[in-house]
């Protein structure tokens, strides 16, 4: 069953979307997105304007689409099979998807962190922060150990790992794994962080270590977080949109979606009655 | 009688049928899980019995002497192996390894199964077809038997089995690898090499030295290939001897000294492949620890 | 939104960005794993091109003539055929039940610490190379067989009547049930380990239900296991065959070298891989070559068509799934 969504609910949304767009400059710009895996439609119609050095939460309860939607910012949704999409995406005015764009080299602009911590095994620590700029042609040993220790820092990692950079990242424990791979993706300062559900394999207290990571990512690029976890949400962003079966339901100020949001099915989902 | 009690009797009867049935049935299991071992058994037993007698340090140093002759040794015959089995890995691994790689990363179902398919089907070629092809393709041009075309012989059949392990090994290798090295940007085969070969490494180390140790014992590809070899090989396009068709001209020779040095020389091959074989289960335990 | 199948777009255009070194490593790769492809046809048409000379000046009595002779440039292969069909069934019959029978006893009947130990060790009969076995058959097993074995034989079977000729006449101890014996200890290895796969994917649940009906062990065995897996146990037996047809050197130093078609299996006979291992060296006449290389075509058209009818019969019950990866 789909819930249909009114027209002027719709133009609700776009309404609230200007606001959001006088608040900061816009980083990710969505068009009328659509995304088919096969044949069945993942997104419908999709519209939002991330704004740039911000933290934006998406929300929405599993299989609504928000792990999708965030795969079309660096387009890792190209590497699944039979996905194909429809609308704009636009990273600070620029068309992600015209031809001229390499997703390869668009990927060192949006970096991203995975749901389930995944250092390279056989690389140290060392290696697998430097990895991706080692890999892009960056050979000055300099750069690179100021990179590695900028990074770690603003990973909040340094102090635990700096007297053994070079053990394998593996035998960190969860926590400190899933900070590697933020400063992995760091390292290639990127305009956009995207982090899908970082802390969703992370107990209560790696998880807070990240979530206070934001705030300072925030300064760096602009990060994108998706989450099941309605908390955490309230706590590490700015602003939040709500997605359900495939559509953006609502996307505003996180208090305000928090307290007081315009549609009843956000509502719903954030008092809990369903999902 | 009753009913009732006959159906119980019969079904007594029945039972012990039954258990006696089934004991005849899993002793006789038994009993072919032996028999089926029992070669294995005998052969150590005679290659040690017989080869450990005639191995002695000229066996190492010399080449074959003629039958009557005590001195006669397989050295050249064993360097001439390692000559061929070096040559037939820089021909089969690179070409199994790179091949496995398009199965595991590119590729599609469909050009995947028939290169599946077809490898399969090439591991059952018959050994001593792959001697007449090569013998056509390059002895005949080179006008004459040689360690180049023995080693390519050999490199021929290690592709198949080294592409289907190596395919094997990197699907292992978890996505999520993958997705993050994507995400940062790195070129895709970049990704591949670095990433995900490097992971598995260890796997295709493996899937060589086994299809290595598959091929070292093979003697009918040389045939008609490196052809063997008295003495030593002197050059690529010169024949060389080797381990498996010293052992089969001895085996089939009517002198009791010959027979002795195959004996022996048997001895060192199986000592080889199976070293071989040993160390890459101890290697396996180990990655899955 | 209901008709929104309808409004997939067409897939994307593929980025023409594609670096140079993507593209190049691809077609690489590309090229390494159709190199299997290349080689199959290669190999066909290699022994054809080399054999047309006796294809066109015998046809079809190459398959059916009984006599090669070299020196008056007539050949004919159904003594080599007989050879390595009767040979390698030989070897099927020991092979196949003793296989079945190791390969249930590992899955279902022995205690489980002894399970691997024994597969090692089968592991291992697998990897004793070819002319091993064949040294070990001519100066061990031969000898054995010859004097021992085969003299009882002959005086228990050679009376009855039918099969008694299969057990008639000179005992030289190299001969066609030699070479199908040792044949049986070569492919042993092999059906018990794909039949033992096979077992192992027999569902539990076929188990459980047998045990559930009070069935006893063999009975679970026979029931639920057995018939369950027949297919697959028959590939496996075919896969066994496949490899026995093409197996050269062992045979070659036990069949005993003669082209004759003799009724006994006491007798020796000569296979097609022998034939060729021992004359393709020594063969000076066009015409003697060309023979020989039809002789490796002939042998390679049945083994892959009895290796490619197995496969067939394994995979339906071993299809693995093997995952997509990016």
């Amino acid at each position: 069953m789909v819930p249909k969504i009114m027209k002027d609910e719709v133009a609700a949304v776009n309404n609230e979307e200007e606001n959001v767009q006088e608040a900061a400059t816009v980083s990710l710009d969505v068009n009328d997105l659509c995304l088919w895996y096969g044949k069945h439609q993942a997104l419908y119609d999709v519209s939002i304007k991330i704004p740039a050095n911000k933290s934006t939460a998406i929300i929405g309860p599993s299989g609504c689409g928000k792990s999708t939607l965030l795969r079309t910012f660096n387009r890792m949704h190209e590497v699944s099979p039979g996905a194909r999409m429809s609308g704009k995406v636009h990273l600070f005015g620029e068309d992600l998807y015209s031809p001229e764009i390499d997703p390869t080299i668009l990927r060192r602009r949006v970096g991203m962190v995975f749901q389930k911590s995944n250092p390279f095994p056989t690389m140290t620590i060392r290696e697998n922060v430097l990895v991706g700029l080692r890999l892009n042609g960056v050979r000055d040993k300099k750069i690179l150990n100021e990179r590695l220790e900028s990074c770690l820092r603003m990973a909040a990692l340094w102090d635990e790992v700096k007297d053994h950079l070079d053990r394998p990242g593996t035998g960190l424990s969860g926590g400190q794994q899933q900070r590697l791979c933020i400063a992995r993706a760091m390292a290639m300062e990127p305009e956009v962080l995207l982090m899908d559900e970082p802390c969703s394999a992370l107990d209560p207290i790696a998880t807070m270590k990240i979530e206070e990571l934001i705030t300072t990512l925030k300064t760096k690029c602009t990060v994108v977080i998706v989450t099941h976890n309605m908390q955490q949400a309230g706590r590490c962003s700015d602003f939040t949109a709500f997605m359900y079966l495939g559509k953006l339901v609502e996307f505003d100020r996180t208090e305000k979606i928090f307290t007081n949001p315009d549609k009843q099915q956000t509502e719903d989902y954030i008092t809990g009655r369903f999902g | 009688m009753s009913t009732t009690s006959l159906l119980a009797s019969s079904r007594q009867n029945n039972h012990l049928w039954r258990k006696i049935k089934n004991w005849l049935m899993v002793s006789s299991s038994i009993g072919s899980a032996l028999l089926v071992i029992l070669p294995l058994g005998l052969v150590l037993f005679y290659l040690v019995y017989k080869g450990a007698a005639a191995i002695n340090l000229g066996f190492f140093t010399n080449v074959p002497a003629p039958p009557g002759d005590t001195d006669g040794g397989m050295a050249n015959a064993i360097v001439g192996s390692f000559l061929l089995l070096g040559m037939a890995v820089l021909v089969g691994a690179p070409m199994g390894i790179l091949g496995g790689i398009y199965l595991s990363e590119y590729g599609n179902e469909k050009l995947n199964g028939a290169i599946r398919f077809c490898a399969d089907v090439l591991n059952g070629v018959p050994s001593i077809v792959w001697s007449i092809i090569v013998y056509e393709v390059l002895v005949v041009p080179m006008r004459g038997y040689s360690l180049l075309s023995g080693g390519i012989a050999l490199g021929l059949m290690m592709i198949p089995l080294v592409l289907r392990t190596t395919e094997e090994v990197l699907v292992l290798v978890p996505n999520s690898y993958r997705e993050a090295a994507l995400a940062l940007g790195i070129a895709r085969w970049q990704i591949i090499v670095k990433i995900v070969v490097a992971t598995a490494y260890k796997g295709i180390i493996t899937a060589v030295l086994v299809a290595g140790a598959r091929i070292a014992g093979e003697t009918a590809p040389l045939l008609f290939t490196a052809f063997g070899n008295l003495n030593w090989c002197t050059g690529l396009n010169q024949p060389v001897a080797a381990l498996p068709l010293q052992i089969y001209a001895y085996a089939i020779s009517a002198y009791e000294d010959w027979h002795r040095q195959a004996w022996a020389g048997a001895l060192v091959l199986i000592g080889f492949v199976f070293i071989i074989n040993i160390s890459v289960r101890f290697m396996t335990r180990e990655r899955k620890a | 939104m209901s008709n929104a199948t309808l409004a997939v777009p067409p897939a994307p255009p593929q980025a023409p960005a594609k670096k140079w070194g993507d593209q190049a490593f691809k077609l690489i790769t590309l090229l390494a794993s159709l190199s299997i492809i290349v080689l199959i046809v290669a190999l066909g048409y290699i022994l054809y091109d080399s054999s047309k000379l006796s294809i066109n000046k015998f046809g079809f009595g190459f398959i059916t003539g009984t006599n090669w002779d070299s020196v008056a440039g007539i050949f004919g292969a159904l003594p080599y055929i007989y050879g390595t069909l009767s040979s390698s069934l030989i070897g099927l019959l020991i092979a196949v039940p003793l296989s079945v029978a190791t390969a249930a006893y590992l899955t279902d009947l022995a205690p489980v610490w002894l399970r691997q130990p024994v597969v090692s060790i089968i592991e291992m009969l697998a990897a004793v190379p070819s002319v091993i076995w064949g040294l070990w058959a001519i100066l061990v097993m031969v000898p054995f067989l010859r004097d021992y074995i085969y003299p009882t034989m002959q005086k228990v079977l050679e009376p009855i009547p039918l099969i008694g000729q299969l057990f008639s006449g000179p005992i030289y101890g190299v001969g066609i049930l030699s070479s199908g014996i040792i044949l049986a200890v070569m492919i042993i290895p092999i059906i018990t380990s794909v039949s033992r796969e096979i077992l192992r994917s027999v569902p539990n649940i076929q188990r459980e239900a047998a045990y559930a009906l009070g069935a006893t062990r063999w009975e679970v065995t026979r029931i639920a296991v057995l018939s369950y897996a027949k297919r697959g146990l028959l590939g496996a037996s075919v896969l066994g065959l496949g490899r026995a047809l093409g197996e050269t050197m062992a045979v070659t130093m036990v069949i005993g070298n003669k082209s004759d078609i003799s009724a006994s299996l006491f007798a020796p006979g000569y296979s097609l891989a022998s034939v060729i291992a021992n004359e393709f060296g020594d063969a000076t006449t066009p015409m003697h070559q060309s023979a020989l290389a039809e002789l490796a075509l002939v042998l390679l058209g049945v083994t892959l068509t009895v290796n490619i009818a197995a496969m067939l019969l394994v995979k339906t019950f071993t299809t693995k799934e093997t995952r997509r990866v990016a």
